[in-house]
């Protein structure tokens, strides 16, 4: 029962569950945002690798996000949060309160294996502090600083139960078998059910050129084939680019145009480069490992990891995001560390997959489809004289 | 830079890291993982501030105020490292008793002239027990320089000498110094270290620099506690501290706190340089500068060095201590590299083919050459003058003043296309038909599409190969220069005359593949330098102490000898950081020597063993009778600690076992600086060139050595409450953000890199939103004595205004990355523009970090609107020539001649 219940929502492995008989161990990111600092070489790398245009030069005025959300030409965001003091110390309180659930990370319905054992404070996990060697020893509880500048790169979610997949009628979005939710876009044909199934925003559909004031949305990166096969490796991203750009500027042919106009598009956990044992290009590139890829079992041990170190240096305000298997989607494959809320990140505090709910819709149409049968059931029996 | 790791306390200062350097940052990450306290003094609360255990806010330009006082405080309260200062630093060591501090003279130091508004550097010497003897000139009892003596500080600052100590201290006649181990004696560098910081207070700087009292203790006790024989602390700066008109001293006062705190020469410990961009180290080493050549050595200057042995002596002296005394070897074999078989004993190597230096002739007296229509043709490669340099409406006007002008970039920048669009064409300023510049335009191969290498930072060079080949007319700097030098001899080939000598004479025979690229290793070979005769002859050299005075030897740049030693390209290293210790020797190559810390015989004490086991580096391993360690140790290497040389005897073996400063003339670390710094022996407080304060400490309101150019195109606000100074109320300062390269030439013509930062703008608190009326993403004019320019605002908790003596001051940040033209993917007004020109006198730097302005809500005007604006404002301050042209103030009897030049 516990099986079929868990093709809905709960713990599962989604490759197995999709037949993939020798499936690799699960891939996965855990983003630790408590060391991102905002150089969004994610965003750039992912771009070029993928090779995906431009997605409008509009300045937002919203701390240094001129990005604003993940979308079909954006499968890296990185949000910038200012907050002062006050907001830091309500973070601080209510990460404190989860610890003292027992779930550090967000959500549990069952409660967690997570940090902080039954009843943990932050002083319970003492024990992981660093070594400070000496008379400096790191304060139970650190100084509230005046303000503080939050930084997180978002990415899809690859849920274990990924609604957007569920319902997509084509087959273009499929379980790989690094777990993992790919689209193939030769294949999409753009209904955009799954935009609306993502309990994350995440996946949308490509515009074109429309609502682009600025003109072209490309400006003139050529995007004619399906693969930015000349890429060598991340590292080398920032020369093409360069290249291309002269290669704008000095007449050679470049159509242009925006490929996949009207299809859904998402991050694909760098499939392609997956499939060579490569990383991702966005963890790749990033300079300081907030960005961590790996197996997903060893991403959400490392979490655990960090979130305990952080609780016992006194940041309660650290809690994890997308590592607890009971919430509503299963647990993601992007495992995030954040240090308020996710509201404050734009995330959904509750996410859910539909098909969480499908027993339950089941069983209420069943209930009603019956009682709908009773009821005819009955006027039958009643126009008996 | 991977050593950052090992710090326990890191002060980033003047920089902003993890914007600009974001991948060397992630040693800063690393350490603070490893429970390392990071602190981040600047202006702003930046990405850096955000990821730091701390971050300062400070008045931009009052760097020297703060740090003194950490000086102050070290000394007062006797936490400096003992037997590192006396044994290691020039502490101990007694100046001359001429010597006069600010203290004693108002603000300035002893050898001011009026006349030359600079510095005569000769009663900072040190005192020495020697009689007249060969100590003909100077100060009787002091140490003068080499050869030319105690050299005037105007002509000095001329050739910008400071770019000289790039590779190791100035030259000393000789290093027979009294010294006074107890510190006791009034005139030891220490006491008198004492007595010029004792006014530098917490109080004073709540009051300067608008930090707390309590901020300050908290940076004073991080850096004191992280220090010692157990600890380390690094400082970290970039152009936030150079980039003023007082800019090397800003360097020289933390320089101060690292010797008196023992962490020189240590690892996590040190100052570590930020370069703004791949190869700028390089471009130092190998310099792009008219004033020196390559490895550090001085262009002679004309009058002064007329003779070969005028200018060997006057570049290092054979009784000076150290490696520097070797200078004469360094400079033949780097003629012979230049001239070859031409450079022989017989005509000085070729000395007279050297250029001489006739005054100062950077960046912006250049500029103000071509004004004065005494410029013909200009290159730019990989600069963006009219976007990038200070004071950018004169370095557009300056340009429409050439005959030609070559572009060499990527991409149609700015300062190719000023004469059709740029700002001063809207103003009507220039008319494009009136120019008769000719613009050249030849586009550059990227560094995927050429071989060469970087030097980084940390002075290492890392080799890259060509991936592709360059697309359409693409060519690298190489391929260019190679042919336009084989196309100008080509020409002059039948020239009898002399003045064509040097260029025919030149050693210019690089092997080409078939696309005319001329192989890369080859140059790097000659730059290492080979054996010229003898058995060895034609074998590269392993080490710069192999080359000889006498022609035998041949080497482009002595610091670099040994990239190429054993025939092998050694910044083609590429063995991972896995497979070796962090030190991680074969990863590149670093000069000199492939030494990764500079100096690191001091990271043993003074008998050879390790301070602590835990800041374990190099020691000496008295068994093998050798240094070791975990780097090349920094020091002859068979040279036991206890060593003691006869006294007077000079070069590598006059340093005795305890002398770790192997490039410094005395062999010690230089608290006070006897020589080589034009602005004073020691760091002292002076405002910027514009600032809306007086100077607390001294009558004297700013650097009076630095360089003004009094004209009407570079006026300035009147700082310091003077009447008029209220119309340019606000502090701008100007940087860069992650998402752009500095003037925008390899960012802002790529759509992935545009998009993330679209437009320029401002950032300024909510307290001053609220005093000027300014909204969030609304516009702003933002106006300087120079000019007028528009930009979003950004409305932000992260600007924090400063209450400096009661009065509150409001900073403007202004990323400089955009430009005004129709050819980028992203454009806008180009913060440099506000800037003037004034300059530091040590390396003629411009201060571009702090500066006076008012904003305004809305747009500015367009067209002749503009200029109006800006004369209503300098009009309504009463600014003229004179205003904060003045160098010596606080003294009205005195106005001494100011020019430049």
């Amino acid at each position: 029962m516990d099986f079929w219940r868990n093709q809905l929502s709960g713990p599962t492995n989604p490759s197995v569950d999709a037949a993939w008989k020798d499936g690799e161990p699960r891939k996965g990111f855990f983003t630790d945002t408590s060391i991102c600092i905002g150089c969004k070489a994610c965003e750039v790398a992912c771009k070029e690798w993928n090779a995906i245009p431009e997605d409008g030069l509009d300045m937002l005025s919203q701390s240094y996000d001129n990005t604003g959300a993940l979308g079909a030409s954006t499968w890296r965001h990185v949000a910038f949060v200012e907050q002062s003091s006050d907001r830091i110390e309500q973070a601080r309180e209510s990460g404190r309160r989860l610890v003292e659930l027992g779930m550090p990370s967000l959500r549990s319905r069952e409660g967690s294996d997570a940090v902080g054992a039954p009843g943990g404070s932050p002083l319970g996990t003492a024990a992981t502090m660093p070594q400070t060697n000496g008379s400096l020893a790191v304060a139970d509880v650190p100084a509230l600083p005046d303000m503080r500048w939050l930084m997180s790169s978002d990415v899809c979610k690859h849920c274990t139960h990924a609604a957007c997949l569920d319902v997509c009628p084509t087959g273009s979005l499929f379980r790989s078998e690094f777990g993992t939710v790919v689209v193939q876009d030769d294949i999409c044909n753009g209904c955009g059910y799954c935009v609306a199934a993502c309990p994350f925003g995440v996946i949308e559909r490509r515009k074109g050129d429309e609502g682009h004031e600025n003109g072209k949305q490309s400006h003139g990166i050529s995007i004619r084939g399906s693969s930015s096969a000349s890429v060598v490796d991340a590292t080398t991203s920032t020369t093409q680019s360069v290249g291309s750009a002269h290669a704008a500027n000095s007449g050679f042919a470049n159509n242009g145009e925006v490929k996949n106009v009207g299809i859904a598009q998402k991050c694909t956990l760098c499939y392609d480069r997956l499939g060579d044992g490569q990383t991702p290009a966005c963890a790749q590139a990033c300079p300081t490992t907030s960005i961590k890829f790996g197996d997903l079992a060893d991403m959400r041990a490392a979490a655990q990891e960090r979130v305990a170190q952080l609780h016992g240096q006194g940041f309660t305000e650290a809690r994890l995001y997308g590592a607890d298997p009971n919430d509503g989607v299963g647990g993601t494959g992007s495992v995030f560390l954040l240090l308020d809320e996710p509201e404050v990140y734009g995330l959904p505090p509750d996410p859910r997959v539909t098909t969480a709910d499908l027993p339950d819709m089941f069983r209420k149409a069943g209930y009603a489809a019956l009682t709908m049968m009773a009821m005819a059931a009955a006027a039958f029996v009643r126009r008996r004289p | 830079m991977q050593d950052l790791s090992n710090s326990d306390c890191i002060v980033i200062q003047g920089s902003n890291m993890a914007e600009c350097h974001p991948v060397a940052y992630q040693w800063v990450t690393e350490a603070r993982l490893k429970g390392a306290k990071v602190i981040h003094i600047d202006p702003r609360f930046t990405r850096t501030s955000a990821t730091a255990d701390k971050h300062i806010p400070i008045r931009a330009g009052s760097d020297v105020v703060l740090l003194g006082a950490v000086i102050n405080h070290i000394l007062a309260n006797d936490l400096y490292f003992k037997e590192y200062v006396v044994s290691y630093t020039n502490a101990a060591t007694i100046v001359s008793d001429d010597f006069r501090d600010t203290e004693d003279l108002e603000g300035l130091f002893s050898g001011y002239d009026d006349q030359k508004g600079s510095y005569s550097q000769d009663t900072w010497a040190y005192a020495t027990d020697d009689g007249s003897g060969d100590d003909s000139a100077g100060a009787l009892g002091t140490i003068g320089g080499p050869a030319a003596q105690h050299e005037d500080g105007e002509v000095a600052s001329d050739r910008a000498a400071g770019h000289e100590h790039g590779s190791g201290g100035p030259p000393l006649e000789h290093a027979r110094v009294k010294r006074d181990e107890t510190l006791q004696d009034p005139n030891t560098v220490f006491q008198i270290l004492k007595r010029h910081y004792a006014r530098y207070t917490p109080e004073m700087v709540r009051d300067t620099c608008g930090i707390s009292v309590d901020d300050f203790a908290y940076l004073a006790k991080a850096v004191t506690e992280n220090s010692g024989r157990e600890r380390t602390t690094a400082f970290v700066y970039a152009v936030g501290w150079t980039q003023h008109t007082l800019g090397a001293q800003f360097i020289r006062t933390a320089a101060i706190v690292q010797l008196l705190l023992g962490n020189m020469g240590r690892p996590g410990g040190g100052i570590m340089a930020l370069r703004g961009h791949a190869s700028i180290q390089g471009s130092t080493d190998i310099p792009t500068l008219y004033n020196i050549l390559p490895g550090y050595l001085a262009m002679p200057v004309a009058g002064l060095h007329d003779t070969w042995d005028d200018y060997i002596a006057a570049i290092g002296s054979k009784q000076q201590k150290g490696f520097w005394a070797n200078a004469d070897t360094y400079a033949v074999s780097f003629m012979k590299s230049w001239w070859g078989e031409k450079a022989t004993a017989a005509n000085s190597w070729a000395y007279d083919y050297l250029p001489r230096l006739s005054g100062a002739h950077g960046t912006y007296q250049t500029t103000m050459a071509m004004l004065d229509d005494e410029v013909e043709g200009y290159f730019l490669l990989g600069q963006n003058p009219a976007v990038g340099s200070a004071h950018g409406r004169m370095q557009r006007l300056a340009m429409s003043h050439l005959k030609w002008l070559v572009v060499r970039d990527f991409a149609m920048i700015e300062s190719a296309t000023f004469w059709k669009d740029g700002p001063e064409i809207a103003t009507g300023e220039l008319v494009t038909e009136d120019i008769d510049t000719e613009v050249f335009f030849l586009p550059a191969a990227a560094h995927t599409e050429k071989s060469g290498s970087f030097t980084q930072t940390q002075r290492m060079l890392q080799w890259h190969h060509q991936a592709v080949t360059p697309k359409g007319d693409c060519r690298s700097e190489l391929q260019f220069f190679h042919e336009l030098g084989q196309r100008l001899r080509a020409l002059l080939a039948d020239s009898t005359d002399e003045r064509d000598r040097p260029l025919l004479d030149l050693t210019w025979d690089y092997p080409v593949d078939e696309h005319g690229e001329p192989d890369a290793e080859a140059v790097l070979a000659e730059i290492n330098g080979y054996h010229l005769t003898g058995d060895q002859a034609g074998q590269p050299l392993s080490s710069f102490t192999q080359m000889k005075a006498d022609g035998s030897t041949s080497g482009g740049c002595w610091i670099y000898t040994g990239v190429y030693a054993g025939g092998v390209n050694q910044a083609a290293n590429r063995k991972p950081g896995r497979e070796q210790n962090l030190t991680a020797l074969e990863w590149g190559w670093a000069w000199p020597a492939n030494r990764r810390i500079l100096y690191n015989r001091a990271s043993a004490d003074p008998e050879g063993n390790p301070w602590s086991e835990r800041k374990k580096y190099v020691w000496w391993d008295a068994d093998e009778g050798r240094w070791t360690g975990n780097d090349v140790p920094d020091f002859p290497v068979t040279k036991a600690p206890s060593y003691r040389p006869e006294p007077g005897t000079g070069g590598p073996d006059g340093l005795a076992g305890d002398d770790p400063f192997i490039m410094q003339a005395d062999g010690k670390g230089w608290l006070f600086t006897p020589k080589g710094m034009l602005d004073g022996p020691l760091p002292s407080h002076y405002e910027p060139q514009e600032s809306p304060v007086r100077n607390p400490l001294y009558a004297q309101q700013s650097n009076p050595a630095r360089k003004v150019f009094p004209r009407k195109d570079n006026l300035w606000s009147p700082s310091g409450g003077e009447p008029g100074s209220d119309v340019y109320p606000f502090v701008f300062t100007t940087y860069r953000l992650t998402e752009h390269h500095t003037a925008g030439g390899m960012s802002r013509w790529l759509p992935y890199l545009s998009e993330l930062q679209p437009e320029f703008f401002c950032e300024i608190s909510p307290e001053l939103a609220q005093e000027r009326g300014l909204t969030n993403g609304g516009w702003a004019t933002i106006v300087s004595a120079r000019t007028a320019i528009e930009a979003r605002v950004m409305v932000t908790e992260r600007m924090t205004p400063l209450m400096i003596s009661g009065h509150t001051v409001h900073q403007i940040g202004l990323p400089y990355h955009w430009g005004v033209g129709n050819s980028a993917v992203v454009s806008g007004d180009a913060a440099n523009d506000l800037l003037g020109v004034a300059l530091d006198p040590n390396v003629q730097i411009q201060e571009s970090k702090a500066g006076s302005c008012d904003i305004q809500p809305g747009r500015r005007p367009t067209g002749e609107a503009l200029l109006r604006l800006v004369a209503e404002y300098q009009s309504r301050s009463g600014t003229t020539t004179e205003t904060g042209n003045q160098l010596r103030t606080g003294h009205p009897a005195s106005t001494p001649d100011t020019m430049g030049g």
